[in-house]
Parts: structure tokens; sequence; C-alpha cells
């Protein structure tokens, strides 16, 4: 028993495993995706002239556009170990903390994979007015990571759920909140605020403080939802 | 250097239906045995109870090293297992796969270990092919591959040769012999052919 | 609880209320000073969801460490009770709305809070009717319980900086600001609903209890002998 693998090593595997199988496949990317796209699009059309709309309520919005393409996407790395009969193997390899740490690190770079492609388009069509581009960009990535915090541990409970269905969003809703909401007021700080920064802070800081308390809660129970 | 495993009494209930109740055992490296019994008996339930798959309800599985009881992480390095409902990840190719639970596992090897271990079982030439092209006895030999990789002492075996023809057979009884020869060796089956494998542990069913 | 107990509960709430309907003067400060005796109902409601929240976070954690069903039926109960309290608080609370600024919601965070909790329970059933298996619901669901507590402890703590600069701010009359009248009436009917809430809560215990021995009985064949598992 001299091989020692350390949870971070095992999370790096499973990590570098999850994106060869998904960019072989693209279930995840392409259901993600391509909901932001169309809702995007959709909102776009439908809101035509953007000028009309308040900032709130395009900075609330995008982030209702972004929190339901996570739903669309983010429980995918785990029921895909479910249905495709690997899960078994992989409990008998890695650590219930490797496993949880590996596709949390997905689910973040799916979710800055989709910021990456949605919050340009959405600036674009929507024509947001960005006062503190570096401020917006903090925020973007502060709350997809966050996002992503929230609804990891919630997918590993769907994925082991008889009957999947819609209820990875209505589990995840409650989760996400917290984040949903400080990131949607940070936007709209981002967007209009003269001071942005200052009102901003403590949005971050709540984001922060968010995924501190999420991640180690979602550790503590995940073993319990990953062993039979 | 010996291993054991013990089972204390082990069960498990699903929804206040009983799959398995009171099942003691005890094996010493090196050997092989089996675990006998009926489809729908609870031969695989059993098997993953002993690999660590599944939490007893009722009971304990301990392994021992020298005496000393083993953690849950030394138990995964401990444990290679086969079975026809563990699949690998079929996108991936052998290589892949073989990467991936090498690479979990934390050993140092190189792309060049790995293919020679795969020229081992005869699948060097589909290295790179993904794995949803295999036949059944290549997605065999590439299992009994990943469940050894690391070289655990103890080997788990569920219905090993179902849906084999007669060189799969072969191959997994020259796995289990070589594997008989350090390890412990254990074998759930109901197939006739299989059952001089090793000697019966335990017999589940009417 | 005890028959004795039960009538003095009911005579006891039944007392809280004529009291606040009859006897309490009209609430100064407010717009319909006879509907904000609500308040006295209101508030009491609203400290028994949040109760009850807090008990299933606990008969979670609990599950997860013991693995008795009976925890788990704990933390399901609290549940059930902690919706049903979370809707009469928001009920009381809406009609008190009405009356006071003329439209039934406001954002105010409290409310607000209450709704979210009301959500969380809401996806806390529909996951356990989702997982058939016995154990595996309850390993789920406390999983998912101890994850949603903290999400709403964020909730509640950032809900009133949100809340103030996204709209203008409905101050739900302070606490402190009540006449010691309401005050008391509030915490009589607070002890009377508390009584309630935990007679409810061994009656559903009860009926638990029961349909376990019941399916336990039914699913045992004679000559299966159960030895050394517990029951």
């Amino acid at each position: 028993m001299s091989r020692s693998s350390g949870w971070a090593r095992e999370a790096i595997a499973v990590f570098a495993k999850d994106w060869l199988v998904e960019l072989r496949t693209r279930v995840a990317l392409g259901a993600v995706v391509l909901f932001a796209f169309t809702s995007v699009v959709a909102s776009g059309f439908a809101l035509e002239p953007p000028s009309g709309v308040p900032a709130e309520v395009k900075a609330s919005l995008l982030w209702v556009i972004l929190f339901f393409a996570a739903v669309a996407g983010l429980s995918r790395v785990f029921v895909v170990e479910e249905e495709t009969r690997t899960a078994d193997a992989l409990r008998l390899t890695v650590s219930p903390a490797g496993v949880f740490v590996g596709k949390l690190a997905f689910n973040t770079v799916l979710m800055c994979l989709l910021c990456a492609v949605t919050v340009p388009l959405y600036l674009l069509l929507l024509e947001a007015p960005v006062r503190h581009w570096n401020l917006f960009v903090v925020v973007v990535v502060l709350g997809s990571m966050a996002l992503a915090c929230a609804t990891t541990a919630v997918g590993a409970i769907v994925a082991k759920a008889t009957t999947r269905g819609a209820l990875f969003g209505v589990l995840a809703f409650p989760v996400a909140l917290p984040p949903l909401l400080v990131a949607i007021h940070a936007t709209k700080a981002a967007w209009v605020s003269e001071n942005g920064w200052r009102v901003a802070t403590g949005d971050l800081q709540v984001l922060t403080g968010f995924m501190l308390v999420i991640v180690p809660a979602s550790l503590l129970v995940f073993e319990h939802i990953w062993s039979e | 250097m010996s291993w054991q495993i013990v089972l204390r009494r082990v069960g498990k209930v699903y929804d206040e239906r009983p799959v398995l109740w009171d099942i003691s055992a005890k094996v010493t490296a090196p050997g092989a045995w089996t675990i006998l019994g009926p489809n729908g008996s609870g031969k695989s339930t059993l098997l993953k109870l002993i690999a660590g798959l599944l939490t007893p309800t009722d009971g304990e599985v301990v392994y021992l090293h020298n005496g000393e009881r083993l953690t849950a992480q030394q138990r995964r390095q401990a444990v290679g297992m086969v079975a026809p409902d563990m699949a690998l990840y079929r996108p991936l190719t052998a290589l892949e796969n073989l990467r991936f639970f090498a690479r979990a596992r934390g050993l140092p090897v190189q792309d060049n270990d790995l293919l020679s271990l795969l020229e081992q079982v005869q699948l060097r030439a589909q290295a790179h092919d993904p794995i949803a092209t295999f036949s059944t006895g290549m997605v065999q030999r590439l299992k009994v591959l990943t469940a050894l990789v690391h070289r655990p002492p103890v080997l788990l075996l569920d219905e090993p040769g179902s849906n084999l023809d007669e060189a799969g057979m072969g191959f997994v009884r020259h796995i289990i012999r070589e594997q008989m020869k350090d390890g412990i060796v254990i074998v759930a089956t109901n197939d006739t052919r299989e059952m001089d494998y090793g000697e019966p542990l335990i017999r589940l069913g009417a | 609880m005890s028959n004795i107990a039960k009538a003095l509960t009911g005579v006891w709430i039944a007392g809280v209320i004529a009291v606040a309907f009859l006897w309490l003067p009209p609430a100064q400060g407010f717009r319909s000073p006879e509907a904000a005796r609500i308040v006295v109902f209101h508030v009491p409601c609203a400290i028994l969801t949040f109760v009850a929240f807090l008990l299933n976070a606990a008969y979670s954690w609990g599950y997860l460490r013991t693995r008795e069903p009976l925890t788990d039926a704990k933390a399901n109960i609290a549940a059930e009770l902690g919706m049903l309290f979370a809707v009469l608080a928001t009920v009381t609370g809406s009609l008190f709305a009405l009356e006071q600024w003329g439209s039934a919601w406001n954002w105010d965070p409290r409310e607000t809070s209450i709704v979210m909790l009301m959500l969380v329970y809401a996806a806390y059933f529909v996951l356990r009717g989702a997982v058939e298996e016995r154990t595996k619901r309850a390993r789920l669901s406390a999983a998912y319980a101890l994850l949603a507590f903290p999400a709403m402890v964020f909730l509640i703590w950032i809900l009133p900086r949100i809340v103030e600069s996204l709209h203008p701010s409905n101050t739900l009359f302070s606490r402190s600001g009540l006449d010691p009248m309401y005050r008391l009436t509030l915490w009589s009917f607070f002890a009377g609903l508390l009584a309630v809430f935990v007679w409810m809560f061994r009656l559903r215990l009860r009926v638990e209890i029961a349909e376990t021995r019941l399916r336990q009985q039914m699913s045992c064949e004679p000559e299966t002998t159960l030895t050394g598992a517990k029951r």
C-alpha cells in the first residue's frame, strides 16, 4: 500500500476523463449552449427595442437564462455515470471526495464556457449598458462558479433518483437562489451604478462566502449520496 | 504478508425485503473461492458488499492485512472487480480507459507501460479504438486489465464467463490461476463450468 | 397527548382568539387597526415554520449519522408541519398586507423568506416522491435538506439588502413598537400553537410507526428468520 492517491490527483483524473467523454459525446455542452442561445435570441426578439427595457430587468433576465441553462446541463456529469453503468467502476476506484471535486471542477468549467458564449451575445442583442467592465467580468466569473457549486451536489442527488425529469430544476432552484440574487444585484451595479465597486463589494463577499459554505457542506453530504 | 477478508453476519435489506441475511465467512490469501447460487439469489449483491460498492444493513465486511483493519481508501486499492453490469467508458478508447483507471489510482505509469499491458491481452492493435466497437470478449479482457492494473491482492469476478467463448473462458481461467498464487480470488457464478474455479465459500438460495 | 391536555389546549387557543378579537384595542398606527389583530396569529405561524425547518435539518443530520428510519420519519413530519405553518403564515401575512398597504404582496424580506421556505419544502416533497426505495429516499432527502439549510440561511441573511435596493422598503412593523397587550396575546397564541405543533407531530409519528410495523408484518414470511437484523 505504498501508493497514495490523494483526492486532488483523483479529482484531476476524473475531471480529465469527464471532459474527454464530454468532448466526444457533447451532450451537456449541446444542451447548455443550445438552451442559452435560443433563450437569448428569443429574449432579444421579444424585447425589441431593448432601450425600453430597464437595466434591472436585463440583469435579472441574464441570470435567469444562465440558471436555466445550467439546469439543462449540470446534472449530466452524474446522470451519465448512472445511465452508462460506469458509476460502480468509478466508486470502486475513486474516493467520494475525488469524485465530487472532479465533477465540481467539470461543472465550473462548463458554466464558464456557457458564460463565455452567452454573455457577449446577450450584451449585444439586448444592448446592455456596461459601465464597469472589470467588475462585470468578476461578477460573471464568481456568479457562475457559485451556481456550479450550488448545483453540483443537487445534480448528484437527482442522478440517484429513479424518475429524473424536471427534478433537477425544482431541487436546484432554492439552493441556487442566494447566489442568483446577489449576482443580479451586482450585475446591475456593474452596469448602471456610479460607484459600482462599492455597491457590489458586499455581493462579491456573499458569493465567495456562499461558495466557502456550500462546497464543504456538499462534500459532507456527498459521501452519503454517492455510497449505497 | 497475509490478506484476509472477514464477513461478520452480513445482511442486506431493501424496503423490509431481505436479500441477504446472516452471512459469515473468512478467507485468507492465497486461494480462490466461489459463491454459488441460482439467479436472483443475491450473488452479485454479496460480491458488491465484499467489494465495498454496497454497505451492509447488518453486520460488516472487514479487510485485514497482517491483522490490521484497512481503511476505505486502502480497501479501494486492495480490490479489483469485474462484473457484467459494471461498464467501462464507451466513448473512450481502450488506452484512455486504462489511463484513467491507472491515473485515478495514482499509478506513475506512462502510455508505453499501458500499451504493453494491452499487448498482454491481445488488445494492443485496438488501443486507440473506442470500446463501443469492441466485442464482448475484448471488453471482458479490458475489464480484467483495468481491474488488475494496480495489482490488487483481491480480485472479485461476477459471472466472468458469461457470453464468452472457449478462448475467453481460457483467459479467465488463466487470470484466476495467476491471481490465486499470491492473492484472493472470489468468483460468483451459477455456471457449472465455473464451479471448480475455487473452493465453495458460500451457497445462496434454496 | 392526553385528552386533558388536548382539551386544555383547545380552550386556551379559543380563549386567546377571543381576547384578540374582543378585548384587544384596535392597534394604533395601522391603516386598518381592526385587521391588524391578525399580527397575533401571523407571527407565531412564521416562527413555527422556521422552528420546523430547524427540526428538519437536525433530524436529517441525525439520520445520516445513525440511519434510524424513525429519525427520517421525524424529518419528514417536521417538513410537513413546516409547510403547513408556512402556508398559514403567508396567508395571514397577505391578508394583513392587503389591509395595510392595499396589495397582497410587497416583497417584504420576511414574507419572501417564508415563501422561499415553502419552495424548499415543496422541493423536499418532490424529491421524496421521486425515490421509491425507503432507505434511498431517506438518505437522499436528508442530504438535500442539509444542502438547503445553509442556502436558506444565506437567503434570509441577504434578502434584506437585496430587497431594500430593488424595491422600496415596506417595514413590517417593528416588533418593539408593538403594544404590550398585543405582545402578551401574541405570545399566548404562540404557546397554544406550539402545543398544537407538538401534538400534531406526535400524532403523525404514531401513524408512521404503525404503518412501518404493518409493512414489516406483511413482508416477513414465517419461514424466514431475520437473525441479526435489527428492527
